[in-house]
């Protein structure tokens, strides 16, 4: 990406779920297009395309992004983690895990942006209250759910991922 | 893909954003974290044929403190004003506010050089920079400048940035001994812009009467608006209820907020003199833990 002249085509290589991928993409192309279209993960879902739904949100460099608002080459030599990266083999992450076991999610529009926000949350924050988390999910819009169970879910989560630390040091003892 | 076709470049230093810039002519446009201009080019209300990226600029993301006053470099990003301990203990103003800026995915793209940049009416970076006196670096084909915030914003979306500069650094004045600044927003829900938001700085004198004041407001006009009567009318006066209350009226009466689908203008000069008497309050209540200690 050190080309000195403006182009309308750039190469482009971004760590995606840990996995280094490449791609030839237009300047125009967002990271959520980059990845849906371009590396066939379909898991990060567009909605809004102007950053208001928090639908697409992926995390970049550990951090919570619309995908939709960057573009495929400013995500250059970066590293993303999508819905997709979430799971450990058939282990589910905690806020996987956590929403399943609360129902949180209906139609499953919102579930990856908020899915990467939560985990975003628990690493930051291993222990949020109820406020911190309405807080984080402030960004992604739920037509469906009314948020009570999402809200649960997280907070289950938490419980889940600080259970299973506990557990780690038990072993370990 | 929804924005029209464009180029893209990202260079290493200013000179070569600079010399983009230039070589691309009026049409080009500086990209830095996109959460302004992204959305208008998706909408196509914005339709630049090259994006000058200044997120690969070596140095452009600094915090450093130069004696009593934080310089930030442009494409520091809010949710790193709002974590960062130098911001907080030098600028104290802006770790507070940072929180009030969209959301926090949002808040890790976006950065104080484009927001100030974009100057969108319901924004609080330019009603903070026009509050605290904070000068811009900007730097073009024929060197650098100075803008004073005050000479910074000139009408809706727009600057006295010229097309071929690129803000590089913002610096922020220390608010002196005894001196003490707030800021509040309401919104309608949590990380919107706000329907209106305030600020307020008031330094006292060695008795605690205001030895000066201003507060500046956003989302009442096409741009943000400093107002400076508030301090002439507070000048040598102990800031009590009865002083802050009317100071804060008068300053909401003189501004000329608009009607819209979220708010009468009515509603926004209320609005204006509840959130103009609570930051002063806070400020004052803030200058006096500082004459105290
Ligand atoms: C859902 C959503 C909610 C939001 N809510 C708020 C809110 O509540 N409050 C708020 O203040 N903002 C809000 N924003 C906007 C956000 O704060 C933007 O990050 C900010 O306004 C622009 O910064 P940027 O770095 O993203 O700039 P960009 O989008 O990259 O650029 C914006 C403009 O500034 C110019 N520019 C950028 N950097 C420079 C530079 N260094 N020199 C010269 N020109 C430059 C660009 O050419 C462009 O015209 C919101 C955005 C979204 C998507
Ligand atoms: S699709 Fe990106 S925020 Fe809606
Ligand atoms: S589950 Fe349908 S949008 Fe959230």
């Amino acid at each position: 990406m050190s080309a000195t002249e403006p182009r309308t085509e750039l190469d482009v290589a971004v760590e995606v779920n840990g996995e280094p991928r490449r791609a030839r993409v237009e300047a125009r192309r967002s990271l959520a297009e980059l990845l849906r279209d371009d590396l066939e993960l379909t898991g990060t879902h567009l909605g809004c395309e102007h950053g208001v739904c928090g639908s697409c949100t992926v995390l970049l460099d550990g951090v919570p992004v619309r995908s939709c608002l960057m573009l495929a080459v400013q995500a250059e030599g970066r590293s993303v983690v999508t819905v997709e990266g979430l799971a450990d083999g058939d282990r589910l992450h905690p806020v996987q895990q956590g929403c399943l076991e609360r129902h949180s999610f209906q139609c499953g529009f919102c579930t990856p942006g908020i899915l990467l926000t939560a985990a975003a949350l628990l690493d930051a924050q291993p222990e949020p209250d109820e406020a911190a988390v309405r807080e984080a999910i402030s960004g992604n819009i739920c037509r469906c759910t009314g948020y009570e169970s999402i809200v649960d879910g997280i907070l289950r989560a938490a419980e889940i991922a600080r259970e299973a630390a506990d557990g780690h040091a038990g072993e370990g003892a | 893909m929804k924005p029209a076709p464009f180029a893209y470049v990202a260079p290493d230093s200013v000179e070569g954003v600079v010399g983009a810039l230039v070589e691309a002519g009026d049409d080009a446009k500086v990209l830095a974290g996109g959460q302004s201009l992204l959305p208008l080019m998706a909408l196509r209300l914005g339709r630049p044929s090259v994006l000058v990226d200044v997120g690969r600029v070596d140095g452009l993301d600094r915090v450093e403190v130069v004696g009593d006053d934080l310089v930030v470099g442009a494409t520091v990003t809010h949710a790193r004003l709002g974590r960062d301990p130098e911001v907080a203990r030098v600028a104290p103003l802006l770790a507070e506010v940072a929180p009030f800026v969209a959301h926090a995915a949002v808040r890790n793209r976006g950065t104080l050089g484009g927001s100030l940049a974009h100057n969108d009416p319901a924004a609080e970076w330019p009603a903070v920079a026009l509050l605290l006196d904070v000068v811009v670096t900007v730097q073009g084909p024929t060197g650098a400048r100075e803008i004073a915030a005050a000479d910074l914003f000139e009408s809706y979306l727009t600057t006295t940035i010229e097309p071929d500069e690129v803000l590089t650094a913002v610096r922020v004045p220390g608010l002196g001994p005894r001196g003490g600044a707030a800021f509040d927003e309401v919104s309608r829900r949590a990380g919107d812009f706000a329907l209106v938001g305030a600020g307020a700085r008031v330094t006292l004198d060695d008795d605690g009467a205001v030895a000066s004041a201003a507060v500046s407001f956003l989302g009442v006009g096409s741009t943000a608006v400093l107002d400076a009567t508030v301090g002439a009318d507070l000048a040598g006066r102990p800031p009590d209820e009865a002083a802050i209350d009317e100071v804060a009226r008068a300053a909401a009466a003189r501004l000329d907020p608009h009607d819209d689908l979220h708010a009468t203008a009515a509603y926004r000069r209320r609005l204006a003199a509840t959130l103009a008497r609570r930051t002063l309050t806070t400020a004052v209540a803030r200058a006096s833990a500082e004459v105290a200690s």
